[in-house]
């Protein structure tokens, strides 16, 4: 295959690509879109492969068998549970892949330069690449020889740019994936120092790219990438360590983000077109869905970032009254009585793997001729998108699961809705009270409901720490307990 | 701990302080019931649905008040109950503790507990346990059923072929929790009800409760209900004028009113004049809830129902609650067997009497051979300060000014962008290489069609949309893909890594999103 196939096959695969983000504005388009991402990546994969300057076809073939063995594993076996896990360690793996093909960029560019000046003074112009593909120069390496000295310039930039990137991404994503599997703390942990600490490894890696342009020596700049690899790595681990479990979304959608912007920065590197093209979708993939999370927390992206909610502007409001705590009888005759449910599904419901019976109910209750719907805050879950992926698993129709701004205006006409295992997006004080450190955050507003019942294990507050009027209104019954066995006692009593 | 209800031995109290229901509920806290033969059989409870429920039922008033550690009664206890207490014994009960001294006196000689229902602090909490209330909305309800029993004509307004009815008007004086229960069976039975009430932020309550809010015209700092607990207090004589003179002049038009006014430890304000009942239409109809604190209308005799010389009927019963004996019964022995579940914190049924908890320290008046009225103000203020106003609805002009603002703001704001967007491209364009801008093109337009590409993608879809991203950033394989050919062995190793885990990456966030989309289902 010549330069040019490979040329339209990346542009075929570009197109592609395009259309498969596209294709998931529908649950219908979506099941042809991923094929349309299968082929454009497959017609990618095999234009280079049989393309000019690819070399070690053994080892290669061997690598992407036994990668896509190991994908299609985890693919198979991951829980819908364990899907934010998943996402965040497979955002880890393009991080440490940039961060070797920089590496990798670097060190060819070293050798070419070497070999450039070993090549025989008498040659000329194209007499020298021709020496130098005798020499056993070809592909990546080839294309390295070509550059000017402006080009090797920004081509350095790029490299340091593509490993400095590829690495917050990976110890983010480690962290993150430690985080969302529960084998790291949850909590926001900062080393003291905390974000100081973060800007003056950022700096650092500033100061060493300047002197890794400006130095000539292939072993000092190999140095400085290396001195700047572990800043990075300590950024990442350290920005990530300091964000909270409930930021997750934004979190996960951040490192999506990243992971693009490290494949378009190597793609600048390589001088790829379609690394540049998916690299920038991706990127700008995770950027939207990591301003729709702050949106739906009405929060900055920066407040994020920085960790931890802000401390609150005034006295909070007092809380008062009690809860009252029901048991499952009282929750299944006001669901024999109501005509119409909402459920509104939490993270709590992720962790209790509740999804089961939630779905047995709503079926149930469908049964009785009951108009039940679920409502699903954006940032619902540790995932965007999270709580809709569950209850998919679990059969429930989508068409029953309706987004925050479809469903608010309905609560008042609802006899009964049900929270199970949320707490913050269903907080009145984000209306109700300005010096709530989430007022203003757009809440669903179940309340306003006839009847409102909690599935939760405990008294205790959210991860934010704020104490929810929602569980002291009048309205409102604590229905205590594990969501899971909460949920499998009333359906014994719902017939 | 044994609780036990006797039979209410004052003359024509229907009541009973346990229900079946409420001592099946008593019994999962871990006590065990008793009642008196036949103290249900009034409200409609036999000994039988007693027995059904697990109660034991006890011969005579003797027996039970003996055997059982904790006595529920209704009404305030007379003083040959009050001999039968023990120090061991807990009363709960109406008592009537500000007027009832030589009750607490004896009920403290003889070193029981005694908790007045009367007594429970307003407060959120205590809500449920509130038995005034309770009572009052019964009595509420029954006022106005007992209007219309004396009251010749239809309460709604018909067209017949037999002629024109008009609506009967309803006037509601005291829109306490007697009033609201008032006006709201009144508005349901379909008469035109107004309501008057001294603390003017109840006017938000009344007119949800579909009546019309009275007016006065006046000016004065009125009274804010949240420094009484809720309750209504004594007014100026100045506002008292203009009250009554706005009651002058809706007499001759009303054919009902409901006095409702009482104010906490005093006489009833007397509100409803003779000259106003004499104002009004033969066959019109009084009924005075205020009646056992002397009433609120002149003429009220307590207990009876009167009729004045032009016609106009005033009832004056104390006893509406016990009139509906099967509805106030379970209401109070609900109220009753809620203050049982915080007396027994651990439904263990072991009574813990924590005088540090502000609705049980507020409601007991003796204990441990003392006498502990009046208590302290609880600790928890009884409902929320007056809120401030509200914000103001915008105008249409100022909404569309408004749109128009933000309109131009989010023009300007791109324009913004654009230029700052040109700006920086001209300097790139300045100081890179061809070779650099064409990458740079193709990668500013694609970051361009992926944010017009991802707002169209579907909320419930995120999950999909990251792994697919996911796997297509897969797609740095292809820089591994062309390294690995290097005669450096290093690089050999990294891009083989590199090509191993992207590989992971493709298959991985391909196939986990064909799952999950083959999940989503149309029902």
């Amino acid at each position: 295959m010549n330069v040019g196939i490979v040329t339209a096959a990346y542009i075929a695969a570009a197109v592609l690509f395009i259309l498969s983000l596209g294709g998931l504005s529908g649950q219908e388009s979506a099941k042809r879109a991923v094929w349309y991402g299968i082929v454009g990546m497959a017609l990618a994969v095999i234009a280079t492969i049989f393309g000019p300057g690819v070399g070690n076809l053994m080892i290669l073939l061997v690598m992407i068998a036994g990668g896509a063995y190991l994908g299609q594993m985890v693919a198979s076996k991951v829980e819908m549970t364990e899907m934010p896990q998943l996402v965040a360690a497979l955002h880890s793996f393009v991080g440490l892949a940039a961060v070797f093909i920089g590496y990798n960029a670097y060190i060819e560019l070293g050798s070419v330069k070497a070999l450039m000046t070993e090549a025989p003074s008498v040659l000329r112009g194209e007499g020298v690449y021709a020496w130098l593909k005798e020499q056993g120069v070809g592909g990546f390496a080839e294309k390295l020889a070509h550059k000017d000295a402006t080009e090797i310039a920004i081509l350095k930039v790029e490299v340091f740019l593509g490993v400095f990137i590829g690495a917050v991404t990976f110890t983010g994503s480690v962290i993150a994936f430690g985080k969302l599997a529960g084998k790291v703390n949850t909590s926001a942990v900062k080393l003291p120092g905390g974000h100081l600490l973060n800007a003056g490894a950022a700096l650092g890696s500033l100061i060493l790219m300047i002197m890794f342009l400006n130095t000539d020596s292939q072993g000092l700049g190999m140095l400085y990438v290396l001195i700047m690899t572990a800043l990075a790595l300590f950024i990442g681990y350290h920005l990530i360590m300091g964000i909270g479990g409930a930021d997750m979304p934004v979190v996960v959608s951040m490192l999506n983000s990243y992971s693009g912007w490290a494949a378009a920065a190597i793609g600048f590197t390589l001088g790829n077109d379609l690394l540049i093209v998916t690299g920038a979708l991706v990127g700008s993939s995770g950027a939207i869905l990591s301003y729709i999370m702050c949106k739906a927390m009405n929060r900055s992206f920066v407040s994020v970032i920085l960790g931890g909610f802000g401390g609150p502007a005034g006295p909070q409001m007092e809380v008062e009254g009690e809860q009252v705590a029901i048991d499952a009888d009282g929750v299944a005759a006001a669901l024999n009585d109501a005509d119409s449910v909402i459920i509104i599904p939490g993270y709590g419901m992720a962790v209790a793997q509740a999804q089961q019976a939630v779905s047995e109910l709503t079926k149930r209750l469908r049964g009785k001729g009951k108009n039940v719907r679920f409502a699903i805050h954006p940032v619902a879950g540790r995932l965007p998108g999270h709580m809709n992926v569950l209850l998919a698993e679990a059969k429930v129709p989508y068409d029953i699961v309706l987004e925050m701004d479809e469903i608010n205006e309905d609560f008042p006409e609802t006899d009964v809705a049900i929270v199970i295992g949320s707490n913050d997006i269903v907080n009145p004080a984000a209306q109700e009270d300005p010096n709530s450190p989430i007022a203003g955050m757009p809440v669903l507003e179940c309340w306003k409901a006839k009847q409102v019942f909690v599935s939760k294990r405990g008294q205790g507050t959210g991860y934010s720490g704020i104490e929810n009027p929602l569980f002291y209104k009048e309205n409102t019954r604590m229905f205590y307990g594990d969501a899971k066995d909460s949920l499998n006692k009333l359906l014994t009593l719902i017939d | 701990m044994k609780i036990g209800s006797p039979k209410e031995i004052f003359e024509g109290e229907n009541r009973v302080a346990m229900t079946p229901d409420s001592a099946v509920q008593l019994q999962k806290l871990g006590h065990e019931c008793l009642i008196e033969a036949g103290a249900g059989s009034n409200a409609g409870f036999s000994d039988a649905a007693y027995e059904a429920a697990g109660v034991t039922v006890v011969k005579t008033a003797a027996a039970l008040w003996k055997e059982a550690d904790i006595i529920a009664k209704v009404r305030q206890p007379e003083a040959a109950e009050l001999k039968r207490l023990s120090a061991d014994k807990t009363l709960i009960s109406f008592f009537n503790p500000a007027g009832n001294e030589d009750g607490m006196e004896a009920a403290k000689k003889k070193g029981a507990t005694v908790i007045a229902m009367e007594m429970v602090p307003r407060i959120s909490r205590a809500q449920k346990m509130d038995a005034l209330s309770s009572m009052a909305n019964i009595a509420g309800y029954r006022a106005v059923i007992e209007a219309g029993n004396n009251f010749g004509r239809f309460f709604t307004g018909q067209v017949t072929a037999a002629g024109k009815v008009p609506p009967a008007k309803v006037l509601i004086v005291g829109a306490g929790v007697a009033g609201l229960a008032a006006i709201g069976t009144s508005t349901s039975l379909g008469a035109i009800t107004y309501a008057f009430d001294v603390r003017p932020e109840v006017a938000e309550q009344v007119e949800s409760m579909g009546a019309e809010f009275v007016y006065l015209d006046f000016e004065e700092d009125q009274q804010d209900g949240a420094a009484t607990g809720g309750y209504a207090s004594v007014s100026s004589p100045e506002f008292r004028e203009a009250q009554l003179a706005k009651f002058r002049e809706l007499a001759p038009e009303m054919d009902i009113v409901i006095t409702t006014a009482l104010i906490p430890n005093r006489e009833a304000p007397k509100l409803w004049l003779a000259d106003m009942i004499a104002a009004m239409k033969p066959g019109s109809v009084i009924v005075d809830l205020a009646a056992e604190k002397g009433g609120n209308a002149e003429g009220t005799v307590k207990d009876e129902k009167v009729v004045t010389e032009n016609g106009v009927t005033i009832i004056g019963y104390t006893d509406f609650p016990s009139r509906m004996a099967a509805q106030s019964s379970s209401l109070y022995a609900t109220n009753i067997r809620h203050m049982m579940t915080d007396l027994t914190p651990e439904k263990d049924g072991v009574v813990v009497h924590d005088m540090e908890d502000d609705v049980i320290r507020g409601a007991t008046v003796t204990h441990a051979g003392e006498i502990t009225f009046p208590p302290p103000p609880p600790k928890v203020q009884a409902i929320a300060a007056k809120s401030q106003e509200k914000p103001k609805e915008p105008t249409p002009e100022e909404k569309r000014a408004a749109e128009e603002a933000a309109f131009k703001q989010a023009t300007k704001q791109q324009v913004g962008l654009l230029a700052g967007g040109t700006l920086l491209m001209l300097l790139v364009g300045a100081y890179a290489p061809a070779s650099f801008m064409q990458h740079f093109v193709v990668f500013v337009l694609s970051c361009f069609v992926g944010f017009q590409v991802i707002w169209n993608v579907s909320h419930s879809l995120h999950t999909p949309l990251m792994a697919v991203t996911n796997a297509i950033s897969g797609i740095v394989i292809l820089g591994a893909l062309l390294q690995v050919g290097s005669g450096n062995w290093i690089v050999v190793i990294l891009a083989s890594i590199s090509v191993l885990i992207a590989t992971i990456n493709i298959v991985g966030g391909f196939m986990v999103t064909r799952r999950m989309l083959a999940m989503f289902q149309k029902s």
